[in-house]
């Protein structure tokens, strides 16, 4: 039989199903995230019906990202859940608000719905910021005795933790608004834009930041990224992240619809491949790696079934419900 | 605060909790899909405008349920690492998978098709929206299939190893699927969820009756619903009988729990009715029991031999008065149902169904019947279980996070304060849509958002709207 490593086939399908979560759940917590931005109610319908057909399918790749990570790595699991208690309960919490609000909105009197909105844009932006908070977490390290965590419910509390919370309210929000600049038209669109421009500034500060602070969290992350010959693999990120800086910066300018959004995909898609680069292959920084944590081969292999048939169909017929809804949204003739 | 409390006792009460709310609305959910799918396919085949006004009411109600249902599941799925890290990590090799794969066969369909089916009716075709809504109501019973999978295999686990590192591993994955209690399980919850669903749509048919006897819509669900109830309740009593038997091989002294057997009876055991269960004691005080009534229905023959909790060391016996209680609020409960729907065929037949006013308030005071006994019915499966999170395997004190106190205290009363203020200002907005009738013309979500009153109409929106009315 041909030697194929299902833990790291594994952790690329985990990889994967997050990254589509931050992409897909991250355009609409951005939208919350700007919806104090925008205090017309008719704007705000426009904004909440642009993603109310398909905010319940972006936020299941969470929950595959979650339940899969019990499933194919139970030990990290069951170590990070534990020490991420905190923004977990958090992050649930800021989900349940924002879950809701897309239904509540519609059923209330104007004060409520006043209330709902606030519901919205905070259960957004607590969500946002405690992935982010949680993604730092990892990244610095948890502390782990045999197969438990041993610390304590507030250890993840950093200002590491703190500038990747931020970073990510940061970049959620530019997706949000280049999202708007791609389904709206009009005054909307033109506050959008002019969002995009500061909140791209302030995303490639972020990731500077970020970048910056990561390598001094542990000497694996500096070897990782600058010893020989290393560097020849890890450069071409940073020289990416410029070049599709470039583009974004001319798109904005030139005013293109859709560009400014997929642009900003590909810039998260390089951040993503940057942890990736820092972390592997470690599952729990520092103690913990993919095989250490990988279930038994055949809970991995009964699953990779499942994925390989239903992933693509999955992939498919989500392709089919955004197209379906696709094209501006417009004031008053939303779908909700 | 919580300085001092047993977090596993906290962490039980958050699951608990938790789970009490959300089961809530998948019992809703999963029937109502199905009749969603029933109603707007007797639309399609028969044209009949009150099937598709129907079908525009209660789709306004399933967004809201449903929504409350996804977000009070997540809270869920995350709880097994959060608060049950230790359960996670042992046996996240079995029912990990199961759980996954509810996500990629379940949650994607349901969430997939839901934004078509709420919003898409103009926008793709009569034909391909049928076909969304059908996509949510299999996909809510797929959910139902993988997740009583994942829970019957801890009550009653099979095809496992156990390796090196303490965790559970599969041996046969058809064993750990189709495990002993799970055809039993599924069949139980689902009727359940049909039934509780059948009961409140009976419920809001008949307070429109009690209003107005000739509104059609009203007329047309109050009917369906009553032959739901007949034909269902009678049903479901018959698996329940099943699904005790079979727990009575599997788990006995969940049965013992149940029953109320804290003592053996050699020569045929009788059938606690009523009583009062004491734990330290190991004895039903004021048992009103019928002699032998027990063996005769859980071993056919009345003088068979039933083993007590006598037998059990003491660690290992589940809170007695709990289950006991639980099993019979739902019994009465099943029973009660069956009651309403055979008034109600009675009525049929005499031709008085929309007519006969008791009936109506019966069915109105039936409406959260199911609710309430799904949740006895799981708190009975549950805490019959216990100590064991993995049936007579694992202990559900070893199953904890290695968090303190103050951790899962804080959380709990946080998920309280939320769950409350969240869930009941929903449970009001879907009480709300239930009291106004169904009227002709009845427009689904895409229709009542206050953004539409001044709206263009899709081009093709126009057309079918016209077929529509
Ligand atoms: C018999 C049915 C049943 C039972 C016992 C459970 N659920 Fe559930 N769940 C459903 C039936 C369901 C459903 C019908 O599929 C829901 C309800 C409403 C909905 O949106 O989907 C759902 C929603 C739902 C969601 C949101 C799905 C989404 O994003 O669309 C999650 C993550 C869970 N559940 C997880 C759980 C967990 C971890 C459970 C056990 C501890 C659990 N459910 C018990
Ligand atoms: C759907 C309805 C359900 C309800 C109402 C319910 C209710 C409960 C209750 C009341 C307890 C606490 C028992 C006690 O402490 O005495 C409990 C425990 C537990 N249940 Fe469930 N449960 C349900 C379904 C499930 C499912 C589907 C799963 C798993 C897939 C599950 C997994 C657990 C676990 C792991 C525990 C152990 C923690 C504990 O003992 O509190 N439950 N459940
Ligand atoms: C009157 C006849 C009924 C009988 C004899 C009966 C029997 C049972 C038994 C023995 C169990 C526990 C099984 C176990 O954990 O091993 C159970 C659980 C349960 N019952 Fe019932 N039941 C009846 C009616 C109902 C009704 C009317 C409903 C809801 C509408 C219902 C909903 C449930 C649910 C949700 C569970 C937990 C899940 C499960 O274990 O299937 N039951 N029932």
């Amino acid at each position: 039989m041909i030697p194929i490593d299902l833990a790291i086939i594994w952790a690329f399908i985990i990889a994967f199903a997050v990254f589509v979560y931050v992409v897909m759940d991250g355009f609409d917590l951005g939208l919350g995230i700007l919806f104090p931005l925008f205090p017309e109610k008719a704007d705000r319908d426009v904004i909440m019906n642009s993603v109310a057909p398909v905010w319940d399918g972006n936020e299941t790749w969470l929950v595959l990202g979650g339940g899969g990570m019990m499933a194919a790595f139970p030990l990290a699991y069951s170590v990070l859940m534990p020490a991420l208690y905190t923004p977990m309960i958090a992050m649930l919490v800021g989900l349940i608000f924002r879950g809701v609000a897309f239904e509540f909105r519609w059923r209330t009197t104007q004060r409520e719905r006043n209330r709902w909105d606030i519901a919205f844009a905070g259960g957004s932006l607590v969500a946002t910021l405690a992935q982010g908070i949680a993604l730092g977490a990892i990244l610095q390290g948890v502390h782990v005795e045999g197969r438990h965590y041993a610390g304590g419910w507030w250890d993840w509390l950093t200002p590491f933790s703190l500038l990747t919370g931020a970073a990510l309210v940061i970049g959620y929000a530019l997706l949000g608004a280049t999202w708007l600049v791609m389904k709206t038209e009009g005054s909307l669109r033109d506050r959008a834009y002019h969002l995009s421009w500061v909140l791209l500034l302030a995303m490639l500060g972020a990731i500077g930041a970020v970048s910056i602070a990561t390598p001094f969290l542990h000497v694996q992350y500096t070897q990782r990224w600058f010893a020989w010959p290393n560097i020849i693999l890890t450069a071409p990120v940073p020289i990416a992240v410029a070049g599709v800086t470039v583009l974004l910066l001319r798109s904005l300018a030139n005013k293109y619809d859709y560009q400014p959004f997929f642009l900003v995909l590909a810039l998260f898609a390089l951040s993503y491949a940057g942890l990736g680069i820092s972390m592997y292959p470690y599952i729990v920084p520092q103690s913990i790696t993919i095989w250490q944590a990988a279930s038994p081969a055949n809970s991995q292999i009964f699953m990779l079934f499942g994925v390989g048939v239903l992933v693509p169909l999955i992939l498919g017929y989500t392709a089919w419900a955004y197209w379906v809804f696709r094209g501006k949204v417009r004031h008053g003739s939303g779908y909700h | 605060m919580f300085e001092g409390w047993d977090a596993v006792v906290l962490a039980r009460a958050q699951f608990a909790f938790t789970m009490s709310f959300h089961i809530v609305f998948p019992a809703f959910s999963i029937g109502l899909a199905s009749y969603l799918a029933v109603l707007e396919a007797l639309w399609l085949w028969t044209g009949r405008k009150v099937f598709i006004n129907l079908f525009n009411y209660w789709l306004k109600i399933f967004a809201v349920a449903f929504g409350m249902g996804v977000v009070s599941g997540i809270v869920m799925s995350y709880q097994f690492g959060t608060n049950w890290s230790a359960f996670s990590d042992k046996t996240g090799p079995v029912i990990g998978p199961l759980m996954a794969y509810e996500v990629l066969t379940a949650f994607f369909l349901e969430a997939g098709f839901l934004g078509v089916m709420l919003f898409g009716l103009e926008r793709v075709g009569h034909k391909l929206h049928f076909l969304a809504t059908l996509m949510v109501a299999i996909g809510t019973l797929f959910s139902a299939f993988w997740i009583l999978s994942s829970n019957s295999w801890m009550q009653t686990p099979a095809g496992y190893a156990i390796n090196a590192d303490g965790q559970f591993v599969a041996a046969d994955w058809l064993q750990v699927i189709f495990n002993p209690s799970f055809p039993y399980r599924l069949v139980h919850m689902v009727l359940a969820a049909y039934l509780t669903t059948a009961l409140v749509v009976g419920a809001v048919g008949a307070y429109h009756l009690l209003r107005d006897q000739h509104l059609a819509g009203p007329r047309v669900m109050f009917s369906m619903a009553m032959w739901m109830a007949t034909l269902v309740a009678p049903i479901q009593i018959l698996a329940g009988d099943q699904h005790g038997l079979n727990t009575l091989e599997h788990q006995p002294t969940k049965i013992m729990a149940m029953e109320g057997h804290y003592e053996s009876h050699k020569d045929g055991a009788p059938l606690i009715l009523f009583g009062l269960p004491d734990q330290a004691a190991g004895k039903v005080k004021y048992a009103l029991e019928i002699p032998k009534l027990g063996s005769l229905i859980l071993k056919h023959s009345p003088d068979a031999p039933m083993a007590g909790l006598d037998t059990v060391p003491r660690e290992n016996w589940p809170p007695v008065p709990i289950t006991f209680w639980s099993f019979r609020i739902m019994v009465g409960l099943g029973f009660l149902i069956m009651g309403l729907g055979l008034i109600s065929l009675w009525m049929r037949w005499r031709g008085k169904l929309y007519e006969f006013r008791p009936l109506h308030l019966f069915a109105m005071a039936m409406g959260p019947a199911g609710f309430i006994a799904v949740l006895a019915g799981w708190i009975t499966t549950e805490t019959g279980r216990q100590p064991f999170t993995v049936y007579g395997l694992l202990r559900t004190v070893e199953s904890a996070s290695p968090l303190a106190a103050p951790a899962v205290g804080s959380s709990l009363i946080i998920f309280i304060i939320v769950y409350f203020a969240v869930f009941t200002t929903g449970v009001i907005y879907l009480l709300r849509l239930m009291a106004a009738p169904p009227h002709p013309g009845e427009q689904g979500p895409s229709h009542d958002a206050p953004a539409r009153a001044a709206g263009i109409t899709p081009a093709a929106g126009v057309v079918v709207e016209g077929a529509a009315r």
